[in-house]
């Protein structure tokens, strides 16, 4: 399963950044039902967390509304050169994680 | 000697002026179905990070040089750099195929290749992975204008194609010239109706959330007009799949498009 | 299983008429009016909600309810006096009222959060957010959303 994630590779100190992440998942409702009546049980990622040389700087509880393969930008202030680590965590012991470092000048 | 001239010039013009079927939409005045959403739809495609299609092309990417079947071959093995190698493929699909002497799709092209080449058990059409592959190929034609039905031996399955896009079909009656050829820019409830120009597929549909193929479409609309769909790889719909393509003469490739 | 709009109503509770094609408007089937409330207030509590200073970036007439491109930001310096906690975002009409919570800090620099929701139909979303005071601000926007015409069937 893929992750794509946007970070710009090189930033001025103090600068705000843009970081956008998209991930594949289903996010299936937990509200569905098969053809035969069944109910489609809930798979879906409901927490993200975002940090940056291990100090969280943004984190998010996602629900059923949060649409298939979630899309998530959000904003942080470039303070040092480093690593940005991303985590994904849901339903059923999901889990899935991604990287991607950045310059500070 | 003028009114000579002057049907002698208009005679020219005539025959310079490609030759158009009834009914049919002429070749500048085409349009992708990217012209028909609106500006948020076509952000998300326009933008490779927001492009929820691009993670399958990112996961046909590593499947395309994955090791697999009893050959122990990855499509990178016999096709190397898809860079390359694959750059314009998409764009002239469906194609002719000598061997089966009839048209084939890329999705039916990347079944035959597995078994005949990987020796690998056939994926299923519309499984995710069959849909990764033609993404991660048809990606590399991105920008490329389409050629498919060039071919002289495509033609006759282009004119099956024409003829089943002309026929009328389903509880309501309707072919699919009667929306596509002549009503699109009006809209069918709340959403516009496009020309059927397949220039993105396998493409992000919104409704679906997920990737699907031109054949899923093609079937989504026959149900449309409560007509029975013709199963997926059927000569219908690879007739018809070629038949759009070869409509659509000149587009771009946009693969991995987003639409509504 | 790939979602299709039919599954989708019947998520809603909408019943679809083979033969119907003009805009179908769902019902909602679970969520009401009184459970966003009791959702917003389970983050609220009983602090007052004041209006302003959040923006709510959603398209007012959308595509396809089951991807709605949403931006929420915040009028904020972000500072470590001055910033916004968290921002959370609640719906009128889903089976569930809650869409997402979104945790920030002076870290963040801006305000802004982005994300893609569902909407099952036309209804109100809305926006809190929880500044450093521990003041609350909300926006609220109306979205109608369409259903394209030709419908899959379940498969």
């Amino acid at each position: 399963m893929a992750a794509l994630i946007n970070v710009p590779s090189k930033a001025k100190r103090g600068d705000i950044i843009e970081i956008r992440t998209l991930t594949s998942h289903i996010m299936e409702t937990g509200f569905r039902h098969t053809a035969d009546g069944k109910l489609v049980p809930r798979n879906i990622i409901t927490s993200f967390i975002c940090r940056y040389n291990g100090a969280e700087v943004f984190r998010a509880d996602l629900f059923p509304a949060i649409a298939a393969n979630p899309y998530l930008s959000f904003f942080t202030v470039a303070k040092e050169s480093g690593k940005f680590e991303f985590e994904w965590i849901g339903d059923n012991g999901y889990s899935s994680t991604a990287s991607a470092s950045i310059t500070v000048e | 000697m003028i009114s000579w001239r002057a049907i002698a010039a208009a005679t020219l013009l005539a025959a310079a002026a490609p030759v158009l079927l009834a009914g049919e939409i002429p070749p500048d005045a085409r349009r992708s179905g990217y012209a028909f959403m609106g500006a948020d739809t076509r952000a998300m495609q326009d933008d490779d990070t927001s492009n929820p299609g691009m993670l399958f092309v990112l996961d046909g990417e590593a499947l395309w040089a994955k090791k697999i079947g009893s050959a122990d071959k990855a499509c990178a093995d016999c096709h190397g750099d898809a860079q390359s190698s694959m750059k314009g493929v998409a764009a002239r699909y469906p194609a002719f195929d000598k061997a089966l002497g009839r048209p084939v799709t890329l999705d039916q092209r990347i079944i035959l290749c597995r078994a005949n080449h990987q020796q690998a058990t056939p994926l299923p059409y519309e499984s995710r992975d069959l849909l990764a592959l033609s993404a991660f190929i048809a990606h590399q034609s991105r920008g490329t204008p389409i050629t498919a039905g060039d071919d002289p031996q495509a033609k006759p399955f282009v004119e099956q194609g024409r003829v089943l896009y002309m026929q009328r079909a389903g509880q309501l009656n309707l072919a699919c010239t009667n929306c596509h050829d002549d009503n699109f820019d009006k809209r069918l409830a709340g959403a516009p109706i496009t020309q059927a120009q397949p220039t993105g597929y396998p493409l992000y549909r919104l409704e679906w959330q997920t990737l699907g193929s031109l054949e899923r479409r093609l079937r989504s609309c026959m149900s449309g007009v409560r007509a029975q769909a013709y199963d997926y790889g059927s000569p219908e719909l690879v007739a018809l799949e070629l038949y759009l393509m070869s409509r659509a003469h000149g587009l771009p490739m946009e693969t991995p498009a987003v639409r509504p | 299983m790939p979602t299709t709009r039919r599954q989708f109503l019947n998520l809603a509770g909408g019943v679809t008429v083979a033969g119907t094609i003009p805009i179908v408007s769902l019902r909602p089937l679970e969520a009401t009016p009184a459970m966003l409330n009791t959702a917003i207030r389970n983050v609220v509590g009983e602090a007052q909600i004041h209006t302003g200073r959040v923006k709510l970036d959603i398209p007012p007439l959308v595509e396809n309810g089951n991807t709605v491109p949403m931006t929420v930001s915040v009028a904020s310096p972000m500072t470590a006096d001055d910033h916004v906690k968290s921002i959370h975002v609640f719906n009128e009409k889903n089976p569930q009222p809650n869409i997402g919570n979104f945790h920030l800090g002076p870290a963040s620099g801006r305000a802004q959060v982005s994300t893609r929701i569902r909407l099952a139909d036309t209804q109100k979303v809305v926006a809190i957010a929880r500044l450093s005071d521990d003041t609350f601000w909300q926006i609220a926007a109306d979205v109608v959303v369409t259903l394209a015409a030709c419908t899959e069937e379940m498969n």
